[in-house]
């Protein structure tokens, strides 16, 4: 089916200076579409041809998590005709707080399937491709060259550098989302011109350091702010109009809340899209500290530890241990073990005193990462006999004791 | 807040797109320290330029109209 000579073709009106899809042979709408997409169509930066390249265009959603979901849910909507997902994790109760993608019913099904219901029912004319894997350097570059754009929302920066670097070598550009606690960083990497990650952030953080958004809390409305970004990035991309996001990072405050850009430039001396020294994907995991066991590679954080297990053993066999709790007071009050003592990460110098030296110290917080920090500053403080419980609260929980509640 | 009492002994630059007067004299790393910002856990732009090395933070001096951007490492998702 054509679609109707008047029904206002506006391609000379539309400012095209680039875009990744292409512009010939572009797919037809039928008459559900042509009523469906209606408000698109009477926009003129938009019209019947910007529709029908929305609809021939291709693009690959990394993850399908708190930044997925809304940019799932308003690519389907707004007809985008071919959207990948890749995401290899299932529908946990915690994501719910921020995942509109997923539901109740949903928990413990694939985040891909679950995904995948959802866009259907918001729109039947969308061709989906799941890829039920986890992303890596032996797959990124096949499963990502068929795709025009690229919508970066993973949750972790081994996958971030591994996106920016397959984007640059293959050309594709990568709409960059990310979130933690109330601020979020949106901007358009890897265009034929514009800077790429590593223009900005050339090396990761040290591992460890950085918390993740289940470590550090995220508002749950957040991803629907940058999630949202995002996807109006991508259909500004494709349809060629306005001024995207490249050369340009998008600093978002919501508790201020705040708006800001910043300039960025292309780095010459960038080993992605500068020098172009990095010509093929390398090992993420070991590049960002990790191994691919997900521990920590020759990390400051790697300290002394003990399993819940083996101290659940110690603590029965009348074990003389004192138990450091390095969380907040909120967290406490939420699940905390019988016995131990609270004393927040941030308060901890000031409280050296007040512990014994010769005592012998295991120290936890909601899953190891804060208490390694803890341990590592008792023993600077000459503490020599204190353990890390591996796994903080949450494998306590799952390990020793299920009566206490996970968060 | 900070605020200027003797004349010179305060700079007044832009951190994060806001005014921030700070002692004269003072290097990059003083003023990460005064924010307590880890510099690993952060990207510094200077006047428009990407600081690359973190061991040189500590003998920036910092002039008058500087303008910085502390930018996060933020990898949630």
């Amino acid at each position: 089916m054509t679609t109707p000579g008047s029904s206002g073709r506006v391609a000379g009106e539309i400012a095209t200076p680039t875009t990744p899809v292409p512009t010939v042979d572009l797919p037809t709408l039928d008459r559900d579409e042509l009523l469906r997409y209606s408000r698109h169509l009477i926009l003129p930066e938009v019209g019947v041809e910007g529709q029908r390249r929305l609809k021939a265009a291709r693009v690959l959603l990394v993850g399908a998590g708190g930044l997925g979901s809304p940019l799932a849910l308003y690519l389907a909507a707004a007809g985008v005709g071919t959207l990948g997902l890749i995401d290899h994790d299932v529908v946990d109760v915690t994501n719910l707080q921020r995942q509109v993608l997923h539901g109740t019913s949903d928990i413990g099904r694939s985040k891909l399937a679950s995904a995948a219901d959802r866009m259907r029912e918001i729109n039947p004319h969308v061709k989906l491709e799941l890829h039920e894997t986890r992303l890596t350097s032996a797959n990124a570059l096949e499963i990502l060259r068929d795709y025009d754009l690229v919508a970066d929302g993973t949750d972790n920066f081994p996958t971030r550098y591994l996106v920016n670097d397959a984007c640059v070598l293959l050309g594709i550009p990568n709409v960059y989302g990310s979130i933690f606690r109330f601020e979020g960083q949106v901007s358009v990497f890897a265009t034929a011109d514009g800077p790429c990650y590593r223009c900005l952030f050339r090396e990761p953080p040290p591992p460890g350091l950085v918390p993740s958004c289940a470590e550090g809390g995220v508002l749950g409305v957040l991803p629907g702010l940058i999630g949202t970004l995002q996807a109006t990035e991508v259909v500004k991309l494709i349809l060629g109009v306005g001024e995207p996001l490249v050369g340009r990072l998008l600093l978002v405050d919501s508790l201020g809340p705040s708006f800001r850009t910043l300039k960025l430039r292309r780095d010459p001396t960038c080993p992605a899209c500068g020098t172009r020294e990095l010509q093929e994907l390398i090992d993420y995991e070991h590049f960002c500290g990790i191994t691919t066991g997900g521990e920590l590679i020759h990390s400051e954080l790697t300290v002394p530890s003990i399993t819940p297990l083996e101290l659940a053993d110690r603590l029965a066999s009348g074990g003389e241990l004192t138990l450091l709790d390095v969380r907040e007071q909120h967290e406490w009050d939420i699940a905390h073990l019988e016995g131990a003592r609270l004393i927040p990460l941030g308060s901890l110098a000031e409280s050296l005193d007040s512990l014994d030296p010769d005592a012998e110290l295991v120290v936890h917080c909601k899953s190891g990462g804060r208490s390694a920090k803890a341990v590592r500053q008792l023993r600077e403080a000459g503490f020599t006999h204190v353990l890390n419980l591996d796994g903080g609260i949450l494998r306590w929980s799952d390990d020793v004791d299920p009566s206490v509640p996970k968060y | 807040m900070m605020h200027t009492e003797a004349p010179g002994a305060t700079i007044a630059l832009t951190v994060n797109g806001e005014p921030r007067a700070i002692p004269e004299g003072s290097t990059l790393a003083d003023l990460l320290g005064t924010l307590q910002l880890d510099p690993r856990l952060i990207v510094v732009e200077h006047n428009r330029e990407i600081l690359r090395d973190r061991d040189a933070y500590s003998t920036l001096e910092l002039v008058p109209g500087d303008i910085l951007e502390l930018v996060h490492f933020v990898g949630g998702g």
